[in-house]
């Protein structure tokens, strides 16, 4: 009831400002696809919804901050956000001085993005959402055969210490979406729902809808090995930490 | 009176017990003490030995680091680290210690990580408990159960990739009352590296997994890059000093065929187990596995680290340095005692110089300078090739380049001179000094004057034609 009476109050709010804190978002269309090391029985089907072009970025973050000074850092619940939270800003209102306020905004808990996009009237995507337009290159929905693809994100993998690039400086996707690989990692609704525990030689036994073990012993093609990472750095993860490649952007449910 | 005995007894009992199972199962049952915090060392170096200390509570922090560092001359890598050096930081523990084990995952890293500690007891190693998100920390602890030699790495997927990115490295475990005391104790570690670029192309090379599940590696180096243990890096010993190495292979694909060139090992406790083995060559360490190896250096001079698998030395950077220093022993080691002509049909040994050997003079036509060229590169494919490589460019800090050299441009004398009688000694080519040995070359006048022919024509050389004559004036001159 209580959160109920919350996001209708976050809705009020948010209606009566402005909307140019508002991030520009795009649609996507729904569609069927197989998700990464999946099988033929595991198609999932995604409907329409809209999604940010760019990640949440530092300067979003602190108007958010402002408004809801429950998730100032001084003020924040250590329930909802480890010592890492906001960690690199001066003050509860004031970023670092290395901070570009157009970076994507990291070191934010599970919790925080979550209310963010709550108080946006948007959620954050699911995995199954995030993975289905996060396989588009440039030209094609879905690039996740394609080797210079794979070998981009893998690269990215690599190179240290790209949180601090500004939003957009990575490709437009066949969506018209930005970011999605090169910048930040991003929270999902669902990050926890993946099977990976800390062993991951060990995940190949388990017989699970979103980690197909069977499929990941022969994994050798690259995308599979892209997906690895992503699944790893997901299931590593607890809702209250806060991380320094850490990042998110919101989706909305497009209305019928 | 009665300390004596309470000491005594439980002597008594290890002893008994000492060729069986029963001493590991004791082991779990070893009370701890105090508490002590872990001494961690970057490879070359090992901690201190642990002597007779009792078990203890021992502390290790483990930081993992995400960084670039340089493979070789020019070609960077993104390196992930235990402990910022490659491999991971040393562990010295001793049997019944118990371990706290925290592992750190710097902010600034990308990727969670984990550890799985072969000295390890219990699911995965360490791995489950470990499991480690960037900026986060884990803890856990365990009780050395087993002495040996024991290899750690990183086991989050995909788990090649992190390994072939160098998280690995070594965790001794000594027995009750130490390993027996050495000189000089190193720490060396084998691994396999894939990049996008081949072998020796410059600027920052990318992982290449395909390579990796190919196990077609474009580096095989010890400690991490090719230069690690050459030149000022290498390990150095005085004669009559026993040295011991532990050395482990983290592969990832890779069997090491480990060899020090001019050495034979002592003691090879094989597999970094029990087992003790004496007198030997070459011996075998699997990659996830490790051998300690112990000799006495008895002769001063350079002894070349390898894996004998031995393009993996010359072409991909497998290859160490240890210097001995001290006196001579001609009893062990004569050096050069006579140089001479061998003729299979009789004749007996022959003296330099007086090398104008008659088969020579007697072809007397110089032939074009295409035809030295030709004839030049197939000599030298067979006789310098494996030192001076096939584009000159030598192996830094072992041997010189032949590309572009300003030591062979500058005097063409001292150039013949050193095919024919050899070189040893300090020299500068292209502002890297080398101190290596050089073996005479055993090749008829017309071949020297064709292979360096060959060597002045390639490579941005000054293009010099080395004539037969000249090559004879050489010899004679000597």
């Amino acid at each position: 009831m209580k959160t109920v009476l919350r996001l209708t109050i976050c809705l009020l709010i948010f209606s009566m400002n402005t909307a140019n804190c508002q991030s520009k978002m795009v649609t996507i269309k729904g569609g069927t696809y197989i998700p990464l090391y999946g099988r033929d029985s595991m198609q999932v089907t995604i409907t329409d919804f809209q999604m940010d072009v760019y990640p949440i970025t530092n300067a979003q973050y602190l108007e958010f901050v402002k408004k809801y000074p429950k998730w100032k850092r001084s003020q924040v619940k250590k329930l909802f956000a480890d010592d890492n939270y906001l960690i690199n800003w001066k003050s509860d209102t004031s970023l670092g001085d290395n901070q570009s306020l157009n970076a994507p905004i990291t070191n934010v808990s599970w919790f925080a993005a979550n209310d963010y996009c709550e108080c946006q009237g948007k959620r954050l995507p699911t995995v199954d959402e995030w993975e289905y337009v996060a396989m588009a290159n440039e030209t094609m929905p879905d690039a996740r055969t394609l080797e210079t693809f794979n070998e981009y994100i893998l690269g990215w993998y690599e190179k240290p210490k790209t949180f601090n690039n500004d939003i957009g400086s990575t490709f437009k996707n066949y969506w018209n979406v930005y970011d999605l690989h090169g910048l930040v990692w991003e929270w999902t609704s669902d990050f926890n729902s993946v099977l990976i525990s800390g062993e991951s030689r060990k995940d190949v036994d388990k017989d699970s809808n979103l980690f197909c073990g069977s499929a990941a012993v022969g994994a050798t093609d690259l995308m599979n090995y892209a997906a690895f990472m992503r699944y790893a750095i997901r299931g590593s993860l607890k809702a209250k930490y806060s991380m320094k490649n850490l990042g998110f952007r919101c989706v909305q449910d497009i209305n019928k | 009176m009665k300390g004596i005995l309470l000491l005594l007894t439980p002597m008594f009992f290890i002893a008994c017990s000492n060729d069986t199972k029963k001493a590991d199962v004791n082991a779990a049952d070893i009370q701890v003490s105090q508490e002590m915090i872990a001494e961690l060392t970057a490879p070359p170096l090992v901690p201190t030995p642990v002597g007779n200390r009792k078990a203890k509570k021992l502390i290790v922090n483990m930081e993992i680091l995400e960084e670039e560092g340089e493979m070789t001359n020019g070609v960077k890598y993104v390196y992930w680290t235990f402990g910022g050096s490659v491999p991971g930081s040393f562990i010295r523990t001793r049997v019944g210690d118990e371990v706290e084990f925290t592992l750190s995952n710097h902010p600034d890293n990308k990727l969670p990580h984990n550890i799985d500690l072969h000295a390890v007891t219990g699911p995965g190693g360490g791995a489950t408990s470990s499991f480690v998100a960037p900026g986060h920390e884990k803890t856990f602890s365990f009780k050395t159960i087993n002495p040996g030699l024991y290899v750690y790495h990183c086991a989050t997927a995909p788990v090649g990739m992190h390994i072939a990115n160098g998280m690995y490295g070594l965790i001794l475990v000594e027995p009750e009352g130490g390993l027996p005391k050495v000189d000089k104790e190193y720490y060396i570690m084998q691994g396999d590296f894939y990049t996008k670029g081949e072998n020796g192309e410059p600027g920052l090379q990318p992982f290449d997994m395909q390579k990796a599940v190919d196990e077609d590696a474009d580096y095989v180096v010890f400690n991490g890059s090719v230069n690690a243990l050459t030149g000022d890096n290498a390990i150095t010993a005085n004669v009559g000093e026993t040295v011991r190495l532990f050395v482990g292979n983290g592969g990832p694909n890779l069997t090491s065929s480990f060899h020090v060139i001019g050495e034979i090992f002592d003691n090879v406790y094989v597999e970094g187990g029990d087992l003790l083995n004496e007198n030997v060559q070459t011996t075998l360490i699997p990659a996830g596995g490790s051998a300690i190896v112990e000799f006495r250096v008895d002769v001063p001079g350079t002894f070349i680290l390898v894996d004998h698998a031995i393009f993996r030395a010359f072409n991909k950077g497998a290859l160490g340095m240890l210097k001995v220093e001290g006196e001579e022993n001609k009893t062990i080691y004569s050096g050069v005692k006579q140089e001479g002509i061998y003729h299979p049909e009789g004749g007996g040994i022959q003296a330099m110089p007086n090398g104008d050997e008659p088969e020579a003079v007697a072809s007397t036509t110089e032939k074009s300078l295409e035809e030295k060229i030709e004839s030049g590169k197939q000599i030298y494919m067979q006789t310098c090739f494996a030192c001076h490589q096939a584009e000159g460019q030598g192996i830094p800090n072992a041997f010189p380049p032949l590309a572009n050299s300003d030591y062979l441009n500058a005097d063409v004398k001292r150039a013949i001179g050193a095919v024919v009688h050899g070189l040893t000694g300090e020299i500068t080519v292209n502002g890297e000094k080398y101190n290596s040995v050089m073996t005479r070359q055993s090749l008829s006048d017309e071949e020297v004057a064709d292979v360096l022919t060959y060597v002045y024509n390639s490579w941005g050389n000054n293009k010099t034609n080395v004539t037969k004559t000249q090559v004879m004036e050489v010899k004679s001159s000597h």
